[in-house]
């Protein structure tokens, strides 16, 4: 029942409180007054809930923060027949995302003002999750000319990104990062040396080479971020690396840290959760970009998400539609849909002993928001009220064709999981429940 | 006549030159401001020497005004420009001197887009040797002519404090103006994009701002510098608007100086770039054309006292 007006103060009893940034995980109670968080905690509503506000038993389900998506494609405005930002809305709401971040690769590119302000009205006006932009580094995604960034920030885009490419030329990328210093903006990059990839469509390999496929060297992602490095060094500028897949990438941004650099990085769940194997017979669902990895880089990056080195996890939502995936591996786009199934994917970590709830929860809420400075993912008075409420333990399978996104390209089509989102809140209203 | 004041057979650089030597030559070009606004502006101190201004780089003003400058003294004044000629394009730097040395003059201006250019042929030349600028480097007459107009309008240098705005990176004006007001005592600040500032240009004795509207927060003087358009297009900047826009000069970020803070640009200005029309033709605050005029007499004071060394008439030093 999306859109229905919030009205007055609602109450969430009985619940499982997480709120990972304060590291709470104990029974109680919120309660929401119109738009906004009014109170949060064990104590609350012990003596039970006065009478005019409108009480929602939550039957010891966990409440957390709504899931805070740095890595979004909505193909909105340009391929309207892959994904709308309203079928985005609506998928990251069923998959309990209350705010997602978009690329700015779209049709036109988001590198002026006008288009950042076009994505936040219709935003606004659809009303489900709440939509924010990149903006390009670069214009026109070119790598070359540096986008207007000072006056793109005070539009609204949270970060710069040239989305799914690489910034592939050193003098370009040191301007980038230097340029965005000037206003304290952070660069997000596609950590991949482009001339290593060329042409290439997995990893690379042995089962590469028995498919007969072109390989992506591992390397690629650690000769990138070896140099961009080196240049935020040189720049004081602020670098955050998407969506990492190598055990050798990861090593170089926890020695970064170790170091005192200003580097964040994020992963998505088909790293933690596949391997190159799910290619299979050429399943195009699989080919990703990144390319799924080996094996020991998929517990490499397990292990960069238990020692505190992988600071979030996006879904990294790319649909695409039959069209282009339903040709040869070599011709079939890259990308996987994402946003439904972000959470559950994620609770493998937990139900596997890898992390613990809130610290699943932290790499999907409050730390993600930290990085590109949202005000969200945390259950704070004064807060927006956006929450996910979801069954830690219920078990389905995930199946490509129900979700909610235009596209159905899921590489976890027929998973097992255990986890499912019951309601999603934005700013006090449920705009999604799950009928059981 | 020698002044004991300043010593040195060329003027090369800011940098080098004590808070004497400026304040020197400071005071003899106040003196001839008075005599350049008088109906009798020559004077015959340089009769018989030849200057020659040897440009590299084109140039109008600068050229003008040493051309106007030697002209006031009595010399005669010939104007070389390089650029495009067959100086520039077949011989060498060296070779150059070697053909000047052989035309017997007495004082060589030289821009030259090479820095250290004029270093290098000051140590091949009989003559004494100005630097009317090289490269990125310095300007040194720029930053009289710009510590004239300030002395002028606030009365002293030191105690100020001066904010120099714009595209630091490619400015030689930028350099020389460092190194002067740090001698005199001023506070300098520096405002720009990170891309348009030098590394390790912090440790130049600056404060390095990158809002505007922050460094210029109580500053006496707000000195602009130009942006080359082609820096403009996505390399070092993203875009005109987007310059003009954070670190454009326009009354409002011109509010946040002192009430009776002064403004300067080296020119040619780009009007709507770096700087608003509204705040370059304020006669209130602007000193744009101050600064023309004392460049003239800069020139002059340089002349001046760069000639006392040489040899006179007499055959004496």
């Amino acid at each position: 029942m999306p859109n229905r007006a919030s009205t007055g103060l609602v109450a969430y009893v009985n619940a499982r409180l997480l709120d990972p940034a304060t590291g709470m995980d104990a029974k109680g109670a919120l309660l929401i007054n119109g738009e906004t968080i009014a109170d949060v905690g064990p104590g609350l509503f012990q003596a039970g809930v006065p009478s005019g506000i409108e009480v929602v038993d939550c039957n010891g389900l966990c409440l957390a923060p709504g899931l805070v998506d740095m890595r979004v494609q909505v193909r909105e405005p340009g391929e309207e027949h892959k994904e709308t930002l309203r079928s985005a809305g609506e998928s990251a709401v069923a998959g309990g995302v209350t705010s997602m971040v978009c690329l700015p690769n779209t049709h036109p590119v988001i590198d002026d003002v006008a288009t950042v302000e076009f994505v936040a009205r219709r935003a606004r006006q659809i009303g489900l999750a709440k939509i924010y932009p990149y903006a390009a580094a670069t214009k026109q995604l070119a790598g070359k000319e540096l986008a207007e960034m000072g006056m793109l920030s005070e539009a609204g885009a949270l970060a710069f990104t040239d989305g799914t490419r690489a910034i592939g030329d050193a003098k370009v990328m040191r301007r980038a990062l230097s340029y965005a210093a000037t206003f304290g903006l952070l660069i997000v990059q596609h950590p991949e040396e482009p001339s290593l990839v060329e042409d290439a469509v997995m990893n690379e390999g042995e089962f590469a080479t028995r498919l007969g496929l072109a390989g992506m060297p591992a390397a690629a992602e650690a000769i990138m971020i070896a140099r961009d490095l080196r240049l935020v060094a040189l720049t004081g500028g602020r670098y955050h690396a998407a969506h990492l897949s190598t055990a050798e990438g990861i090593e170089l941004i926890r020695r970064a840290k170790a170091s005192g650099l200003p580097v964040t990085c994020d992963t998505a769940p088909p790293y933690f959760a596949l391997n190159e194997q799910a290619v299979g017979d050429y399943r195009t669902y699989a080919k990703l970009s990144p390319p799924l990895r080996g094996e020991t880089d998929r517990l490499a990056v397990i292990e960069g998400l238990k020692d505190g080195t992988i600071d979030a996890i996006a879904s990294d939502h790319a649909p695409q539609d039959q069209d282009s995936k339903r040709v040869p591996f070599t011709m079939a786009e890259f990308g996987g849909t994402g946003l439904e199934t972000l959470l559950p994917v994620t609770l493998d970590l937990v139900h596997d002993g890898v992390l613990s709830l809130v610290e699943a929860l932290r790499l999907v809420t409050c730390a993600p928001a930290a990085i590109l400075g949202l005000a969200a993912g945390r259950l704070k008075t004064g807060a927006s009220a956006d929450l996910v409420l979801f069954d830690p333990d219920r078990a389905w399978a995930i199946d490509a064709k129900a979700t909610r996104s235009k596209s159905k390209n899921s590489p976890f089509d027929g998973r097992l999981v255990r986890g499912m989102v019951t309601r999603t809140v934005v700013d006090g209203r449920t705009v999604f429940r799950h009928e059981c | 006549m020698t002044d004991t004041r300043f010593q040195h057979r060329h003027l090369l650089g800011i940098q080098g030159l004590g808070p004497e030597e400026i304040t020197t030559l400071l005071d003899i070009a106040d003196g001839y401001v008075e005599q350049n606004r008088s109906v009798d502006k020559r004077k015959n101190l340089l009769r018989g020497r030849t200057v020659i201004n040897l440009f590299y780089e084109n140039s109008t003003r600068t050229r003008t005004s040493f051309e106007l400058a030697g002209k006031r003294l009595g010399a005669d004044v010939i104007n070389m420009q390089a650029a495009g000629s067959s100086v520039q394009k077949g011989e060498t730097l060296i070779d150059t001197a070697m053909t000047l040395n052989a035309m017997h003059l007495d004082v060589l201006v030289v821009r030259h887009p090479d820095s250290g250019a004029v270093k290098l042929l000051s140590e091949k030349v009989n003559c004494a040797v100005i630097n009317g600028g090289d490269g990125s480097h310095e300007h040194p007459t720029q930053a009289l002519l710009d510590a004239l107009t300030i002395r002028r309008r606030k009365g002293q240098l030191s105690g100020l404090t001066v904010a120099i705005c714009g595209d630091v990176l490619h400015s030689r004006v930028a350099r020389s103006n460092i190194h002067l007001l740090n001698v005199m005592g001023a506070q300098v600040r520096l405002i720009g994009p990170r891309t348009l500032l030098p590394s390790g240009v912090e440790r130049m004795g600056v404060e390095v701002f990158h809002d505007m509207r922050r460094g210029l927060q109580g500053v006496d003087v707000i000195m602009m510098l130009r942006i080359q358009n082609e820096r403009m297009r996505g390399n070092f900047i993203p875009s005109i608007r987007e310059y003009f826009h954070f670190f454009g000069l326009d009354q409002a970020k011109l509010a946040l100086a002192k009430p009776d803070a002064v403004i300067m640009h080296p020119g040619p200005m780009n009007r709507g770039v770096e700087i608003d029309s509204d705040v370059a033709d304020d006669v209130e605050r602007s000193l744009i054309r101050e600064q023309v005029e004392m460049g003239v007499a800069v020139r002059m004071a340089c002349l001046d006292v760069l000639t006392r060394h040489l040899p006179n008439r007499d055959g004496a030093a």
